[in-house]
This record gives C-alpha cells, sequence and structure tokens, in this order.
C-alpha cells in the first residue's frame, strides 16, 4: 500500500458505497479474494489491474450478478449484499456492461426511455402514461449531452461501436442513478471518443453530483479521471491510493510488468 | 400391496424408456445449447426403419444395427451439419423453431409417405409373465430394464473412463474451457449427437411393441423426455434418468388409482410441482446467470 | 410511407375485406370469418413471442378454454359481449398461473409449461363430459343479437368478426405504443440489460404472456359461435404449434406478420381441402410436409419471416 497522499477514507456516516472483504471463489479459483473499498456521494474511484485480476467478478458481485462467497456490501447504510440486480437498479446504482449491451431493436431515444421510465409511477400507470413515459425531454437533453442527435431515431443495433458505447453509458445515467459502476467504458472506443467520454463524465460528476466506480485500462483515462484508483491483482487489492502514487508503486508496476 | 409393486415396476421399465429419450435431450442441450423439439420423431423415425428393415426380411438386430447406422448418419450427422450447426449461432429460438418444423414435416412425411395406421412392431423379449413372491412381473418389463441398464452403464463407462468420454464431460460442462484445454469441441459435440442417434434407436426398440409404430407416437414420447430432462435437472446428465423413471411410476399409478384418461397429464403436474419447489431440478445445480 | 398514407391504405384494405363477403360463397365467408377469429389469437401470440421474445406452445388451449366458457355461457343465455371479457379475463388468470412458476426458473421453460397445460386441457376437454361433452363436444351454441341487431347471417357476423378484430388490433397497436411495448422490447433484446434498469422482467413477461392468452381467449369465444359445435380436436398442442409457426413465418415482432402467417396455416390448408383439382389433391396430403421443411429453410435463409423480404432486398441493393 502506498502511504503519503492517500484520501481520507469516507467516514461511516458519510459512505455511499461500502465494499467489505467481498470475495468470489470457483472452487478452488479465487477470482476475488477479499476486497475492501468504500466510495462517498460524489466519488469517482478507478479500479485498474491486469486481465483476469477480478475486476469484473468484483463488480458482479457487487450488482447482484454473482453471489458472493463471503464478505458483505452496503449501500446507504442498507446492507445490498447478493440483492437482484432489479432491486439495486431500484435503489438507484446504474452500471455499464464490459460488452455491448444496448436493445438493438429499438431507437436510441427508445433506449434511453427505457433506461429511465421504470423508475417512476406504478406498473399500471405506465400502461396509461404517454408514449414517451413523460421523459422525451430528458432523454434528448442525454441526447444532445452525448452528442447523439443525427442518430437518435435510428435503431439501436445499426450503429457503430463506439455509438453504441455512447449510448449504453447514457443509459446508465437517464434514471439519476445515485452510483454509477462502469465497466470498461473506454474498452474498443476511438482516441476521440474516449477523451469526450472523459469530459461527460467528468461534466456529469460536476453538474450532477455523479459518484462512479470505473474499471478501465486506459491509465490515462483513469489518471486524469479519477482522484482515488485501486489496483487489482489475482483478486486482491494491491495498492490504493491517488493515481501517481499508485502508477508508482513498485509492487505495481511489477504486477503490469513482471510476467 | 402386490398390485402396487407391479404398478411401480411396470413404471420403472416404461420411465427408463423416457429416460433414454430425455438423456439424449439433456446431452445435446448440455453440448451446444440445442433444445431438439423433434426429439420425440427422432424415437419415431428409428420405429419405421426398423419396421421396414424386419418386413424385407431381416432378423431383429441386423434391424436394429442396421437402423443405428442410418439414424447416426441421419439423424446424429446430418441433423447436426444442416441445422443445428447453420442455427445456433442465433440463439436458442431460431433453432426451438426449426426443430418444430422438423417434427411436423416428419410426422407428415411418414403418415403421407407410408401409412397414418398403426403398425404391430414385434417385442424383442419373449411374451409372458413370472411370478416373484406373489408378483407377477413381464419378460419385457426385465428385458427392457436391462436393456435400458445396460445402455446406461455403457454410457457412464464410456464418458467417466475413456479420454474421449472425459473430453465430452469437459465440453458440456464448459464449452471455453474445454476448448482453452485444447479439446476438438466440435468433434466432440458431433459424438454426442450420434449418442443421442443411438439413444433415440434404443428407445424406438423397446417402446415400440407397447405404443405401436405409429406417425404421431413421438408427440408423447418428445413431451415425456422434455420433462424427465427437467424434472430431473436439465444440467445433470442422472437428473434425466431420474425424472424418466419418476413419470413412469407416477403415470402407473396415476392411471390405475385416480383414471386412466389423465396418465398424459402427469408429466406436466410433475413438473409444476418440482419447479415450484426445486426449480433447478431435482438433482440440477443452481445456476448462475452469464452475463 | 407517410403515416396518414398508412393509415388510409390499412382502411381501404380493411373496406375490401369487408366488402368482399357480398360477392363470395357462403362456405368462403365461413372461412374469412374463421381467419379472423384465429388472427386474434396469433395478434396475441405475436405480442407474446414477437415483442416480449417469449415462447409459447399453449394458444390453441387458450383459444379452446375461450371457446368452452363461450359455449356453455353462451347456451345458458349470457349476453355475448359480457362473454367476451369473461374469457379474456379467465385466460388471463390462467395465463399468470401457468406462467409464473415457469418464468420464475428460466424463461425457456415457458415453453415447456405452455406444451404441458395444453396436453393437460385437451385431456379435460376430452374427459370431463359434464362440462365440455367429452368427444362430442359441445353443439347449438347460438351467435349473438347485438343491440337488437341479428348477427345469425354469416356476412353479418363475418363483419361483426372483423370489426372485433380491428378494434383487438388497435388495443394491441396502443398497448405496443405505450411504455408497455417498450419494455417488452427491451426485454426481449437484452434482458440483463434490461434488469440493471429497473424493469421488472419476470412481471413485464409475465403480462405479456398472460395478454397474449387473453387474446386467444376472445378468439375462442367468436370461434365457438361462428362454428357453432365445438369438441376438442381444434385445441390439440399441434395447433398451438402451427400458431407459433404462424407468428415466425409471417415476420415476428412485425405487426403485420400474423395477417400473413395466418393465411399460410389457415386459409391456404382450408383451400386446399375444399378443391379437387388433381394437383392440388396431393398437395392436401403433403402439404404439412412442405409446411414443416418450409418453416426450417426460413430459419436458415429467412429467419426475420415473409414480411422481412422486402429488407432483405433493401439491404442486398445497397452493399456497404
Amino acid at each position: 500500500m502506498s502511504g503519503g497522499m492517500r484520501r481520507p477514507a469516507p467516514a461511516e456516516s458519510e459512505r455511499l458505497l461500502h465494499v467489505r472483504d467481498v470475495a468470489k471463489h470457483y472452487g478452488a479459483i479465487r477470482a476475488v479474494d477479499g476486497v475492501s473499498f468504500a466510495l462517498a456521494p460524489g466519488e469517482i474511484v478507478g479500479v485498474i489491474g491486469p486481465n483476469g485480476s477480478g475486476k469484473t467478478t468484483l463488480f458482479n458481485a457487487i450488482l447482484g450478478q454473482i453471489r458472493p462467497t463471503s464478505g458483505s456490501v452496503e449501500f446507504r447504510g442498507e446492507d445490498i449484499t447478493a440483492r437482484s440486480p432489479l432491486e439495486l437498479a431500484r435503489r438507484g446504482i446504474g452500471r455499464t456492461f464490459q460488452t455491448l449491451q444496448v436493445f438493438g431493436q429499438l431507437s436510441v431515444r427508445d433506449n434511453l426511455i427505457a433506461a429511465a421510465q421504470e423508475f417512476q409511477g406504478t406498473i399500471t400507470g405506465r400502461l396509461f402514461a404517454r408514449p414517451d413515459a413523460g421523459l422525451g425531454a430528458r432523454a434528448d437533453e442525454m441526447i444532445e449531452l452525448f452528442r447523439l442527435g443525427h442518430v437518435a431515431h435510428l435503431k439501436a443495433g445499426t450503429l457503430s461501436y463506439g455509438q453504441q458505447k455512447l449510448i449504453d453509458i447514457a443509459m446508465a445515467f437517464m434514471p439519476s442513478p445515485r452510483l454509477v459502476l462502469l465497466d470498461e467504458p473506454c474498452a474498443g472506443v476511438n482516441p476521440g471518443l474516449v477523451d469526450q467520454l472523459r469530459e461527460l463524465l467528468a461534466t456529469l460528476n460536476r453538474t450532477q453530483g455523479g459518484s462512479f466506480v470505473v474499471i478501465e485500462h486506459n491509465m490515462d483515462f483513469i489518471m486524469k479521471l479519477c482522484p482515488h484508483v485501486i489496483c487489482m491483482v489475482e483478486g486482491r487489492v494491491l495498492a490504493e491510493g491517488a493515481p501517481a502514487d499508485v502508477q508508482a508503486d513498485p509492487a505495481v508496476l511489477e504486477a503490469y510488468l513482471g510476467n | 400391496m402386490a398390485e402396487l409393486v407391479q404398478l411401480v415396476v411396470s413404471g420403472i421399465a416404461t420411465g427408463s424408456i423416457y429416460a433414454l429419450a430425455g438423456l439424449g435431450f439433456t446431452l445435446l442441450w448440455q453440448a451446444s445449447g440445442t433444445i431438439n423439439f423433434a426429439q420425440g420423431e427422432f424415437v419415431m423415425l428409428p420405429a419405421f426403419a426398423m419396421l421396414f428393415c424386419v418386413l424385407a426380411g431381416m432378423p431383429l438386430w441386423v434391424a436394429v444395427l442396421v437402423t443405428c447406422a442410418a439414424a447416426m448418419i441421419v439423424l446424429g450427422y446430418g441433423f447436426k451439419r444442416a441445422i443445428v450447426d447453420p442455427l445456433i449461432r442465433h440463439g436458442v429460438i431460431p433453432l426451438v423453431i426449426a426443430t418444430l418444423g422438423l417434427a411436423i414435416a416428419l410426422k407428415t412425411l411418414v403418415r403421407a409417405g407410408y401409412s397414418a395406421e398403426a403398425h404391430q412392431f414385434g417385442s424383442p423379449f419373449p411374451g409372458g409373465v413370472f411370478s416373484v413372491g406373489g408378483i407377477n412381473v413381464t419378460y419385457a418389463d426385465v428385458g427392457t430394464l436391462l436393456i435400458a441398464g445396460v445402455i446406461v452403464v455403457a454410457l457412464q463407462a464410456f464418458v467417466t473412463r475413456t479420454l474421449t468420454g472425459r473430453a465430452m464431460q469437459a465440453v458440456a460442462q464448459n464449452t471455453e474451457a474445454a476448448r482453452v484445454l485444447g479439446i476438438d469441441v466440435k468433434r466432440m459435440v458431433l459424438y454426442t449427437f450420434l449418442i443421442n442417434a443411438v439413444l433415440a434407436v434404443v428407445a424406438a426398440l423397446l417402446i415400440t411393441p407397447t405404443y405401436l409404430a405409429k406417425f404421431d407416437m413421438g408427440e408423447s414420447i418428445g413431451l415425456k423426455a422434455f420433462f424427465a430432462a427437467i424434472i430431473g435437472g436439465f444440467n445433470q446428465t442422472r437428473g434425466a434418468l431420474l425424472g424418466g423413471v419418476l413419470i413412469g411410476i407416477l403415470e402407473n399409478l396415476v392411471g390405475f388409482y385416480v383414471s386412466p384418461a389423465y396418465k398424459e397429464g402427469v408429466a406436466l403436474m410433475l413438473f409444476l410441482v418440482v419447479i415450484l419447489i426445486r426449480p433447478e431440478g431435482l438433482l440440477g445445480k443452481a445456476e448462475e446467470r452469464k452475463v | 410511407m407517410k403515416p396518414a398514407l398508412r393509415v388510409a391504405l390499412l382502411a381501404a384494405s380493411i373496406a375490401v375485406l369487408a366488402a368482399v363477403a357480398l360477392a363470395l360463397k357462403r362456405s368462403d365467408v365461413y372461412l374469412l370469418t374463421l381467419y379472423c377469429v384465429y388472427l386474434m389469437a396469433t395478434f396475441g401470440l405475436n405480442l407474446t413471442v414477437g415483442y416480449a421474445g417469449q415462447m409459447s406452445l399453449g394458444q390453441a388451449a387458450f383459444l379452446g378454454i375461450g371457446a368452452y366458457i363461450a359455449a356453455i355461457l353462451l347456451k345458458l343465455g349470457w349476453p355475448f359481449l359480457l362473454v367476451v371479457p369473461v374469457a379474456a379475463v379467465v385466460c388471463f388468470v390462467l395465463g399468470l398461473v401457468v406462467g409464473f412458476p415457469a418464468l420464475r426458473v428460466q424463461h425457456h421453460y415457458l415453453a415447456f409449461a405452455t406444451l404441458g397445460f395444453n396436453v393437460l386441457v385437451y385431456l379435460a376437454m376430452r374427459n370431463e363430459e359434464q362440462i365440455t361433452g367429452g368427444t362430442f363436444g359441445i353443439s347449438g351454441i347460438p351467435r349473438p343479437t347485438i343491440l337488437g341487431v341479428d348477427l345469425g347471417g354469416h356476412v353479418a357476423f363475418y363483419w361483426f368478426t372483423l370489426g372485433s378484430l380491428v378494434v383487438l388490433g388497435l388495443l394491441l397497436w396502443w398497448l405496443l405504443r405505450s411504455p408497455w411495448g417498450r419494455a417488452f422490447a427491451a426485454l426481449r433484446d437484452n434482458p440483463i440489460r434490461a434488469e440493471s434498469l429497473g424493469i421488472n422482467i419476470t412481471a413485464y413477461t409475465l403480462l405479456a404472456f398472460a395478454i397474449g392468452a387473453a387474446c386467444a381467449g376472445i378468439g375462442g369465444v367468436y370461434f365457438a359461435s361462428l362454428v357453432e359445435f365445438i369438441e376438442p380436436g381444434p385445441f390439440h398442442f399441434s395447433a398451438s404449434l402451427m400458431m407459433l409457426l404462424a407468428v415466425i413465418v409471417g415476420g415476428q415482432g412485425r405487426f403485420f406478420g400474423p395477417v400473413v402467417g395466418t393465411v399460410v396455416i389457415i386459409l391456404v390448408p382450408e383451400l386446399l381441402r375444399g378443391s379437387s383439382a388433381p394437383w392440388l389433391k396431393f398437395m392436401q396430403v403433403w402439404y404439412l410436409a412442405v409446411f414443416g421443411v418450409a418453416v426450417v429453410l426460413l430459419m436458415l435463409w429467412l429467419p426475420g419471416g415473409l414480411l422481412s423480404i422486402p429488407e432483405r432486398f433493401a439491404r442486398k441493393a445497397k452493399p456497404r
């Protein structure tokens, strides 16, 4: 663990997310082996680590896609360990996936509306609601923010990879979530778009108070976006702290370059 | 009491036939994600093939061998190459639809091209009954159990004792990992289809003497095969065996003590009860969802 | 095509469909009415299969339940317009009861549960003679008189059925344009993503299935009144398979897909049966075999169904 510049851990009362000693074992394979970290509202935490270090498994364990072998996850003081993805979404946790996950047959605008329509009213109420569920303006706002105006009415499945990636991320932000977990937002995205994406996330953090946990391999992106970085290796936290410190940590360098 | 035991014994015999068809169904699902809605017709076709061979003057055992070979080529290799391989990439549903279409086509081909009647099919076993402690058991039931048992044991031995068998198991459990380990996944999947074809022939041999060879005989046995597989646990090979036997026993009991009219509905009721209480099936392992 | 033009074209087609009845033989009008009845069921099934992406193999059971409810209640003198919602509600609730255990597990279990349900319903129809008349069925089912208008005549009943079909179609269109329709499409396209966005996939899947079942129940009421005599035959699970294939052949998830697909499963075989030309006689026997093979080929070459042909050509013409 690198010392010195570590940000103070958020106090108990102001923790948005608190991951405690989460582990996920598959037989003898310890994909995640006791990871702990905490996040305050409005904070951005980056998670780095070589391929296969357990980052996505950690996300899936936090997000209820898989049941952790041990450990607990708290969100706003409530134990949410192994709750279903649906319940987590309802509590205001959004996510994006490592692979593209959009609704291919729906238009971009409908993708965005679909992402938020379930957060208001009752299911019966939505049957009789306006077709855009009163979310048209919000969707158009996001479309403008993500510069998707020229494709807003095309089917999402027909667009380029980068555009779908943007839709995917915009969808996670549509319902104004309290916390968003982003799994490799830059993977497969061209460099110009990477900068745009970083600015977008910074804007959302500044203007809408967004709190994020970001898994990413793009070091430049992480260094510029995240004030706090966690480096995972072989299912464990190897180093944690300010990006420059983590990057300079000899153990981290060895993990990346050693083998 | 004797009556109950008799019903259970003959139920196990019939159930073991369902189990064979259900086993093939499970194997296909595990190895390749194929849900074969034509599984019943895969039993019906060999029944007619054997019937033709016997009518052409072959002894039954030759007919069985010839049919096995033909089934492996047509229902194993041909089915996989022509229908499964091109469709499996598109997910489960297109393949389900195609096998539904195939089932309709096969049924109608037999009805229109040969006959809509039910045909007698000679039993491979001697007729008659023997008594053990006041319980009457037919030779046919004993023979059915023996053959089904031998097939299952042989398959189990092949899967656990041989290198090829273990490779097939690896593919069934985790295709990606198997590929990484250098296993020829395509070949193993093909073997699974061939085994399914053989299982279908054996099921046909055992069930046709009682069900008679008829173009729509597959509807009923296909249904039992699906439910046997699910009741036991879709992801466990042994599951289909347990499921098939359970259905066989309960059908007999319901048919005798409740009403023969609802015998065909037993499999569904058992299915609903099992998935309400134990969604992963009696022997199944709960699966974690893949992202 | 502009929306206004589309509406005009649709209205014109419906008007033509209504008008042809005056020029057709009695048996052909009967056939057209039967076609409309099955369209009610396949429109509903398209919602389940095409829009929500679920496999349902029990639509004929719901059609049958609607038909038997209608037969019994109409003979007791219930008004037709009351029997329709009763059948719809019963089928909706049964849909929930059948769908819930299956969908709790895995989505393709719905196919097995509905298939088994259909087998059971068929057995009940054959065996519960006090209620269903067993294999003899129920005869003497009356056609309705609504607001003093006697719909007993074949043309009048056809117009009534066609009009009801249009109303049902409009309701489904409205449903698909509501947020529910969007949720259905979302869970079809990507259930895992949908769940992470707060879409209750179990609830919506169940609703899509139960609404589809209710449509079949409504169709069943018209069926009973049209044929005036019902027996278990038409509600065998093989009829469910045919309805499912009608949706797929026409083009799943396309609103008018069932219109095309139902021609293939209802109109064509019935017309073949009624004809006497020698080569058509041949087709009478082989039709289903040809159909089955065609379904397999369709899946291989045109999985989007017949209505996707224009798009296919458009894409071929525009090289990328």
